[in-house]
């Protein structure tokens, strides 16, 4: 009953994303929007490997803009369409995954993290010298006329809708089923976990190529949003920061959690971009970040419970 | 095409840039490899350092590396508040390996974004006499840019290496690693011998950014490409030796030489990282892992 209840929500809020495109209101608010619900994707992505399985990425930049220049391949190559550069950009992704996950065998902790920052740095290198897709000048793609609504804006706002509302869901339901309790289990104690009978390995390959999966899929939509792709616009630090930030701030533990840190510190750099700087707005990021770490460990999400069984 | 001149001139740069490596990755050592604390945010002092140094260079005509020297104190003290902050706030709980790691994250990208926001990305460098100058070794040129910070980043190693091993402090160090009970009936506090140890890595992280921007000029966001380079050695040197971490240095500094003259410079980021990713998947013990 609650997983009906929980995808008619979904639904809800997808129909509510029509109505918002056919308010047709400013348009700097969907462009903005999709940058919120783009790190929804991300913290939700993120979360599903450094919250359940307690593994922290450091390389969201890596399947970030490798689902970014697997739509620019596919686009220079083949001119595929945009549903298709979203399902092989995270195909692409979740594949690389799928190859931390074997890196988990021999790497744990803070060598992991470590492993999946260089992993971002060495992708960086290897686009930077691929002229193919830009190489270090980067990529301009044209876009042909928007086939629905109107406005690219407005399309790709729609479009990022539907994917954070699929993200969110399958989140969720990993979270309630016996893989989120395994990878909690794992979490907690992994050589225990395995002792009870817990397939740890399995879990972990499961939660980095599916965490891999959603950023790629994050990524692919990029190219038809900013137009034009640089290496260091899509290996950006700030991604590996935010998808950091956004899960700690709202709590690791549940699929709301990043949903709230993502909404929250998403909409206040939007805001912060516009009214301060860019500059001051990563600032804030890094200091609320720093700020939640030291005094609420468990994020929004923590600090609500701990005043409810007060 | 290929010249043996050239290769010479490469391997001899790969060694002066290799002593400057271990000087920038002797913190880490001693903090990630002695302490266990993993002070992600290290490059983001060694930049810090740096910019220390340009401005006492641009506005008072400072040599960078005296500079260095003389804000060594300063540094120490932020160092030991970092620890402090660090201890209370994750190590006493028990929570510090994950946390903590985001704790140092956020606090590189804070020095990050606040040098940037004060001294916009342009490449910031020093002037002193000896930059620019070279001396011939017969078809190999040193460069006194690079040979300077070699033997300032020798000299730190040896001093460091000597604090370890022969006073009681340095000893201490070694030994909160391993037994902590042992080290207070020694009667030594734990927590005051690793803000000591947490200082000195600070410190050194601050001196050797004023070796960095005698040997190129820099940007706020320099320090992403040392995360990679320091983990690599201080990994690949073996967690926590000093002899280890000078070795690795040295290695990858041939290597990324070896790189850049081979395939040109875009490539040589790759190395650290590839030498780091690969440590790890074979050796996460290191050369001289104890």
């Amino acid at each position: 009953m609650k997983t009906v209840r929980a995808f008619l929500v979904g639904v809800a809020l997808i129909g509510l994303g029509l109505l918002l495109v056919g308010l047709r209101v400013n348009p700097y608010a969907y462009f903005a929007g999709y940058v919120v619900l783009q790190y929804v994707i991300i913290a939700t992505a993120w979360n599903v490997l450094g919250g359940y399985a307690g593994y922290v990425n450091f390389g969201t930049p890596a399947f970030f803009a490798l689902g970014a220049y697997t739509a620019i391949f596919l686009i220079e190559a083949f001119g595929a369409p945009l549903p298709v550069l979203i399902l092989a950009g995270g195909l692409v992704a979740g594949l690389l995954g799928l190859g931390i996950g074997y890196l988990t065998l021999r790497l744990k902790g803070v060598f992991f993290s470590i492993a999946t920052f260089a992993l971002s740095v060495v992708l960086q290198t290897l686009i930077i010298n691929w002229d193919y897709v830009g190489g270090a000048k980067g990529y301009t793609l044209i876009r042909p006329p928007a086939p629905f609504f109107g406005s690219w804006a407005i399309l790709l706002f729609m479009v990022m809708v539907g994917l954070a509302v699929v993200t969110v869901l399958v989140a969720r339901s990993v979270e309630r089923s016996w893989i989120g309790r395994g990878l909690a289990a794992l979490r907690d104690n992994e050589e225990a976990a395995e002792c009870m009978g817990v397939p740890t390995l399995r879990l972990k390959l499961f939660a980095t190529t599916l965490s891999g999966f959603f950023l790629g899929v994050a990524g692919a939509p990029f190219p038809y949003y900013v137009t034009y792709v640089e290496p260091s616009s899509a290996f950006d630090l700030n991604y590996a920061v935010n998808a950091l930030a956004m899960p700690m701030i709202g709590g690791t533990t549940t699929w709301i959690g990043p949903v709230i840190g993502a909404v929250l510190l998403g909409t206040a750099q939007q805001v912060a971009t516009v009214t301060i700087s860019s500059e001051l707005n990563l600032l804030i990021v890094g200091v609320v970040l720093v700020l939640f770490v030291v005094l609420a460990p468990e994020g929004i999400v923590g600090l609500v419970r701990r005043l409810r069984h007060r | 095409m290929f010249s043996w001149d050239l290769l010479a001139n490469a391997i001899v740069a790969g060694i002066l840039l290799g002593g400057f490596y271990a000087a920038v990755s002797l913190g880490v050592s001693l903090t990630f490899g002695l302490l266990d604390v993993v002070n992600i945010a290290h490059p983001a002092f060694v930049i810090l350092g740096a910019y220390v140094a340009y401005m006492m260079n641009s506005s008072f005509g400072l040599d960078p590396i005296l500079t260095g020297v003389l804000f060594t104190p300063l540094f120490y003290a932020v160092g030991a508040g970092v620890y402090r902050i660090y201890y209370s706030s994750f190590e006493r709980r028990g929570e510090e390996s994950l946390r903590g790691l985001v704790f140092f994250f956020g606090l590189l990208f804070i020095i990050e974004v606040a040098l940037s926001l004060k001294y916009g990305v342009d490449y910031r460098m020093v002037e002193a006499a000896y930059i620019g100058k070279s001396i011939d070794l017969g078809g190999v040129g040193i460069a006194f840019r690079l040979l300077v910070p070699c033997v300032v980043g020798l000299a730190m190693t040896l001093a460091l290496y000597l604090f370890l091993s022969r006073t009681f402090y340095g000893r201490a160090v070694m030994g909160v690693s391993q037994d902590q009970v042992a080290l207070r009936l020694m009667g030594a506090n734990p927590v005051r011998i690793k803000t000591i140890a947490f200082g000195i890595g600070i410190a050194a992280a601050s001196l050797s950014g004023a070796l960095l921007i005698t040997i190129s000029p820099v940007v706020p966001s320099t320090d992403r490409d040392y995360i990679g380079r320091v983990f690599a050695i201080t990994v690949l040197g073996g967690l926590g030796s000093i002899g280890g971490t000078l070795v690795a240095s040295i290695i990858l500094g041939v290597a990324e030489s070896l790189m850049a003259t081979l395939f040109g410079p875009s490539w040589s980021l790759a190395v650290s990282f590839g030498i780091l990713l690969l440590a790890l998947a074979v050796r996460p013990a290191g050369l001289f892992g104890r």
